[in-house]
């Protein structure tokens, strides 16, 4: 066992782990935050993706005690506590891009991430191909594609939930 | 219309949890003291077991048990069984080989569960089960449907010589064969229906449980239908009686049929939690999904269409080769018959249709349904041959499925269905305005012009849904009704619970059920709660498959919802001392006719449980009706989907540039979640026909074992999709729905394969149509350069 201490939805986390434990792992066995999900085993899916110090990482790639003094967002932190949901939160509910719900943590994740690295204004090109890492059973992406260049613009308003989140 | 009733585009109840990363599914659930199960599987896809040492992982660290098949035999625990018992040309009931949650004497397929570790962790199960010693007998193995079925193949169940589970027919041989011998032009094909994997992004799991206070167990598990799975794990695998089995199936994440069926590791694990005294949970890992979740299609099919001098369609034949895998599974037998042949007549008149279908035991996974279960490849025969058939006679591909389509309702199809309602023409019209068909020579000119080969496909499909009139599916060999229950429970404050046996994993039907009840009741839909999924809180329910939640679980709901409003006018017409015959319900509100006496909804409610206003003797205090409804007939979703491809000569690659979907599925609930059931098929369809194939080796290893090798689309896999609906009221359930989760995935693949041949001007093409495919078929006929027309 060896111990790791990190930030996860910015509380202090130390915790005493097998070395061959996953982020995802860690996340949902020790810290039970189960909004991170698991959907394949050669990270392909994206159903596991957060953010380590800002960026999207898939959490089933990366082991935790490579994670000592890094900042680690999920989609428990997503929003503030009590406080209005994130805009590509709440735009993956306007424009119905999800279904079964398995896929989503990962996808609005990802989607976060991509407006940090391409901006507000988004064609559906690019959401298509930077979706690479994502694999959605349900919607056939067309709703996904939507609320993500939806929530991108509704980001560029500003608000204390999306700010915190970049 | 009300802003939350029937036909509002309702943003999703259930969405908020699944946003917010605070969804329930089986594998986020820890029980106390739980343990973790590892299957050992068989890495030959037959042999037979000559012994197991698990001396050696019986003793690692963290270890509480092994199980082999001799302790599931000892106790009397039953393996796969399967629920629909389809009876052969030769009059006798298919071969329905038995078999056990842990294979005992012999393993027929790669995965197939050989032993159980249970672990303190999920880590040391794992490092536990590589130390199980098994030694295989391996024998040889067959994979190919047709080499299974000759003399001398390798005989995987004694039971089935020549592995043969049925040979099937329908139609009328001799009359069909006369059509063709008289017809003035024959079209011919060769089908492979590509065998996929179902791929929901959750893998199965399970918790099982077991309380020695009650002598009771509960499993929780990723399940379609919960109730079934208790009958099955009950009454077949003999786990405990009903009324001491819970099941709960709680938030899934997609089950497109592989989360119907009751598998060996679900009942593994219930059983082990009382032979261990701790919970035990197994999450599957996307390779094992891979390896045994039931796959889908995998049929090979010649089928011929015979067509008269004016471009009349006379009669169809076909034969089918269907590979059912290693083991039979809950709905396998019927999946490549009767929602398969029934469904040939598409939407054509066709006066003579023969099929016969070969069922066949193979070294692979048993398939079952996918979605969709035999239509879409029902609808991949039809359409596939009605488009050669036109191209083949120079006729106009439109104007040819024009000609042949049924316009008069009822139609009895020479394949058991009555067709009830519908206007193929209308959502066909509407889909060629959407798709601008008049403007597709010039768009292919342009496409020509850069290098690219332009081609239009259409599948004018027809599917028959909202599973099932039970009466009907018995004749045929059902082993189960498919009626579903709902119960409408009202609250003393006026607040509504519905439980109901559909299960939603992903279909929204916290959101659609409720807008179905605050439409009926005129309550606020914030009022009213969908409850699903647990056999301790619901009544006994069939669950959602075969688009059936909608037509015939909302069917139910309606049922208890008359009843509701009938006790209700009881309740209203004493405490307005007015006669029950003139009470009228409306806008949540109870009038006596021709009066301004009122009462609203709350109140009633709340007196029907105070109870003080009505004697006791004359009315039942309460207000919470039950209703089991039983479909009459099926009901026949049917549309246009129209594909248009760009295909690249250099390298074959298909870009799909335009999808347009017309379809009908009678009255909608909800149009926002309806688009989004038609968007998710066709990117399942899509998938089957570009991307998606389950390959074995000869020797039987799953060469497609991760979505490292299996393709699922992506997004940029896939164009925007233009979707809309023509209306037919399905007029056999109350409120004319006829379903639409599984339209996509039928209605798409002939699309695009008649669309990728129309480009490239080749017909010998086959699913799924990767670059390398499509460059192959386009060297072949030596049209590989667009021309500039």
């Amino acid at each position: 066992m060896a111990a790791v201490s990190l930030a996860v939805n910015g509380t202090p986390v130390t915790a005493d782990v097998d070395p061959r434990t996953l982020l995802v792992q860690l996340l949902r066995e020790n810290l039970r935050l189960t909004g991170t999900h698991v959907g394949c085993d050669t990270s392909q899916c994206g159903a596991c993706v957060v953010q380590v110090d800002g960026k999207a990482v898939k959490s089933c790639t990366v082991l935790a005690l490579q994670l000592e003094g890094a900042d680690v967002l999920t989609i428990e932190g997503l929003a503030a506590p009590d406080g209005p949901l994130h805009p590509m939160q709440e735009a993956f509910r306007e424009n119905h891009g999800l279904q079964c719900g398995y896929c989503t943590p990962g996808m609005i994740m990802t989607a976060v991430d991509i407006v940090r690295r391409k901006g507000h204004e988004l064609d559906d090109k690019t959401i298509r191909e930077e979706l690479e890492g994502n694999i959605c059973r349900c919607t056939g992406y067309h709703n996904i594609v939507k609320a993500i260049a939806a929530g991108a613009r509704a980001m560029q308003g500003g608000g204390a939930a999306t700010k915190a989140a970049e | 219309m009300t802003a939350t009733g029937i036909g509002a585009a309702v943003r999703r109840k259930e969405d908020y949890r699944f946003i917010t990363g605070k969804g329930h599914y089986t594998d986020d659930m820890t029980r106390p003291g739980q343990v973790y199960a590892y299957f050992v599987r068989s890495p030959h896809a037959h042999a037979t077991i000559k012994s197991i040492d698990s001396k050696t992982a019986s003793g690692m660290p963290g270890v509480v048990a092994v199980f082999t098949g001799a302790d599931i035999a000892a106790a009397k625990i039953n393996g796969h069984i399967c629920g629909w018992t389809v009876t052969g040309s030769d009059g006798k009931p298919m071969k329905a080989a038995p078999g056990s949650a842990l294979a005992t004497g012999k393993v027929r397929y790669v995965g197939d569960e050989v032993a159980v570790v249970i672990a303190d962790s999920h880590a040391q199960a794992k490092d536990a089960a590589e130390k199980v010693v098994v030694d295989y007998g391996v024998l040889p193995a067959v994979v190919d449907p047709k080499e299974a079925a000759k003399p001398g193949a390798p005989q995987i169940h004694d039971i089935a010589p020549n592995n043969t589970v049925f040979n099937w027919n329908l139609g009328n041989k001799a009359a069909t064969d006369a059509a063709f011998a008289s017809a003035a032009h024959v079209t011919k094909i060769d089908i492979v229906n590509n065998r996929v994997m179902p791929a929901a992004i959750e893998p199965r799991a399970a918790v099982g449980e077991y309380d020695a206070g009650t002598d009771s167990f509960t499993l929780y598990t990723t399940s379609q239908n919960p109730h079934a799975a208790r009958l099955v794990l009950s009454a077949f695998a003999g786990i405990a009686p009903e009324n001491k089995l819970r099941v709960v199936a709680p938030d899934v994440g997609g089950g497109f049929g592989s989360k119907i069926y009751i598998y060996a590791e679900e009942t593994v694990c219930v059983w082990a939690a009382k032979k261990v005294g701790r919970p035990v949970k197994w999450t599957a890992e996307r390779s094992e999904s891979f390896l045994v979740d039931a796959h889908g299609r995998d049929h090979v099919t010649h089928a011929e269409l015979a067509v008269d001098a004016g471009g009349k369609i006379t009669a169809m034949r076909v034969h089918t080769i269907a590979n059912l895998g290693a083991y039979p599974s809950t709905f396998w037998s019927c999946v490549p018959t009767y929602l398969y042949a029934l469904l040939l007549s598409g939407q054509y008149n066709i006066p003579n249709i023969y099929v016969e279908v070969d069922a066949v035991y193979t070294n692979t996974a048993p398939v079952d349904a996918v979605r969709g279960a035999g239509r879409p490849e029902a609808t991949f025969v039809v359409e596939r041959l009605v488009e050669r058939a036109a191209r083949e006679t120079g006729r106009d591909s439109v104007a040819f499925r024009r000609a042949n389509f049924i316009t008069s309702f009822p139609h009895q199809t020479p394949v058991l269905l009555c067709y009830d309602a519908g206007d193929y023409g209308a959502s066909l019209d509407e889909a060629l305005t959407l798709a601008d068909y008049k403007g597709f020579a010039k768009r292919k000119r342009e496409s020509a012009r850069h290098g690219k080969l332009r081609g239009i496909g259409f599948s004018t499909y027809i599917e028959a849904c909202g599973l099932a009139p039970s009466q009907a599916v018995g004749s045929l060999g059902a082993g189960v009704g498919l009626f579903e229950s709902a119960e409408v429970r009202v609250n003393p404050v006026g607040t509504v619970e519905v439980l109901t046996g559909s299960h939603s994993h992903g279909q929204g039907h916290e959101t659609t059920f409720a807008q179905v009840v605050s439409d009926r009741l005129g309550i606020p839909i914030e009022s009213v709660s969908v409850v699903h999924g647990d056999t301790d809180k619901v009544q006994f329910g069939m669950g959602t498959y075969g688009s059936r939640s909608g037509a015939v679980g909302i069917s139910a709901v309606v049922k208890a919802l008359d009843k509701v409003e009938a006790k209700a006018k009881k309740v209203a017409a004493h405490l307005l001392e007015a006669a029950e015959a003139d009470i009228e319900f409306k806008d949540g509100k109870f009038n006596v006719a021709g009066t301004d006496k009122s009462i609203d909804w709350v109140s009633v409610a709340l007196n029907a449980y105070v109870a003080h206003k009505f004697p006791g003797s004359q009315l039942e205090p309460g207000l919470k009706e039950g209703a089991f409804y039983d479909p009459t007939n099926f009901t026949f979703p049917a549309g246009c989907h129209i594909c248009e491809v760009e295909v690249d000569p250099e390298t074959g690659n298909t870009e799909i540039v335009a999808w347009t979907a017309v379809d009908d599925f009678g009255t909608i609930v909800n149009p926002m979640i309806v688009e989004g059931q038609v968007h998710g098929g066709i990117a399942h369809g899509v998938g089957q026909a570009l991307y998606e194939q389950a390959v074995y080796s000869k020797d039987g290893q799953l060469v497609t074992g991760s979505l490292m090798d299996y393709c699922m689309p992506r997004a940029d896999h896939l164009p925007v999709l233009t979707v809309a609906t023509t209306v037919t009221k399905c007029p056999s359930n109350p409120l004319g729905i006829k379903g639409c989760g599984e339209a996509g995935a039928i209605a798409s693949p002939a699309a695009v394969i008649n669309a990728i041949t129309d480009a490239i001007g080749t017909e010998a093409l086959a699913m799924p149509a990767t670059p390398p495919a499509v460059w192959a078929a386009l060297q072949k006929s030596g049209r590989s350069l667009p021309h500039a027309a």
